[in-house]
């Protein structure tokens, strides 16, 4: 795993932002389509691509993508 | 009422209950045999079978650990037993996930759990004529089954549909042998089936807020089995009882 990669991968998840719109530094909870659907599409995304299990609050307790990636990273 | 002989007693029935091992299907065990059923109980644990085994009241019950996704051990354990007054099955499986990253072993493995299985018992049971005229069939289905609507939730969904949808076909194939056929449908019941719905604590606590009386209690859909078995639903037959905490009031 690798972070550009991985903020690509995660930017592709969404479907009413533009991918533009998501870098390292995004704070994603602050993204006007960040709901409890996308938090289930992230987690069963984190799963399904890394074989790592995220929880929702784990979710909330990260602030950027790049908080995200370095908590999935360790795991 | 609730004595050896009230309309609620299931003394004298002996009744096959499936995914006896945790839940829904444990309590259930638990409550029937408190009111006379002698048991069969099922599920692939024999560990936490036999847990189940070590509650249940009365005598009479037997169990057996077995995967019922496994077609020649499930046609082998029902050719074993006796004939039943009552079937309940409780077995099944839940998986969240989101409609767009489904993939199909997800649907496969839902479905062969959720439907395939149970429907196969049910042919087995018909097949070797193991239920006495006056028997009755419980299938545990769901609010999901086409009454509320949850995110990540379609393909679970869509076997409680199914499982709904051939219970009712059933309720009239076996009406001229006097056997009834019904289905319950849960709202969110405390169970460790939670813990696989991948969302967390603090998530379940908010959705329990939107129910007027909190999630249910294993037992709350036991009772609701008990009355299907017993007498005091000899009317009842095809029916979808709905068992939500008041969720879908509004
Ligand atoms: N909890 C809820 O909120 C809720 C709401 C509506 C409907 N329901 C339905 O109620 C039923 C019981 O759920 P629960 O909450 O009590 O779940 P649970 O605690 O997870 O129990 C599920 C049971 O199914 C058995 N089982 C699963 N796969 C099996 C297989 N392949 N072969 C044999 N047994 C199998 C398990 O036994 P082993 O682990 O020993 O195999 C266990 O005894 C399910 O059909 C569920 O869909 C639950």
């Amino acid at each position: 795993m690798e972070l550009q990669d991985f903020v690509k991968k995660f930017a592709d998840q969404f479907d009413n932002t533009d991918p533009e719109e998501i870098t390292a530094s995004t704070r994603y909870q602050e993204l006007e389509e960040w709901s409890s659907l996308t938090i289930l599409v992230v987690i069963t995304f984190v799963t399904t691509e890394y074989g790592k299990a995220v929880t929702g609050a784990e979710l909330r307790s990260c602030e950027t993508v790049e908080d995200l990636y370095n908590l999935i990273a360790t795991k | 009422m609730i004595g050896e002989n009230g309309p609620f007693s299931l003394s004298g029935k002996k009744i096959l209950i499936t995914g006896a091992s945790s839940g829904i299907g444990r309590s259930c065990a638990i409550e029937c045999s408190k009111l006379g059923a002698a048991l069969i109980i099922t599920g692939r644990n024999s560990e936490r079978l036999e847990e189940t085994m070590a509650m249940l009241s009365g005598y009479g019950h037997l169990f057996k650990a077995l995967d019922l996704n496994d077609g020649d051990a499930t046609s082998g354990f029902i050719s074993d037993i006796s004939n039943l007054d009552g079937v309940v099955y409780c077995a099944g499986i839940q998986k969240t996930c989101p409609s767009k990253l489904i993939q199909r072993a997800d649907i496969e493995a839902v479905f062969e759990t959720n439907f395939f299985s149970i429907a196969n018992i049910n042919s087995l049971l018909l097949k070797k004529k193991k239920l006495n005229k006056g028997a009755s069939i419980v299938f545990i289905s769901s609010t999901a089954a086409g009454i509320v609507a949850e995110s990540g939730n379609a393909v679970y969904s869509a076997s409680k549909g199914a499982i709904t949808s051939f219970a009712k076909v059933l309720a009239l194939e076996l009406s001229h042998q006097k056997i009834r056929v019904n289905c319950i449908l849960p709202a969110m019941v405390k169970t460790p089936l939670l813990e696989t719905i991948s969302v967390d604590k603090e998530q379940l606590e908010l959705d329990e807020k939107r129910y007027p009386f909190g999630y249910g209690s294993p037992e709350d859909v036991a009772y609701a089995v008990i009355y299907l078995l017993s007498h005091a639903a000899k009317w009842v037959t095809g029916t979808n009882l709905l068992l939500d905490g008041g969720l879908t009031l509004r």
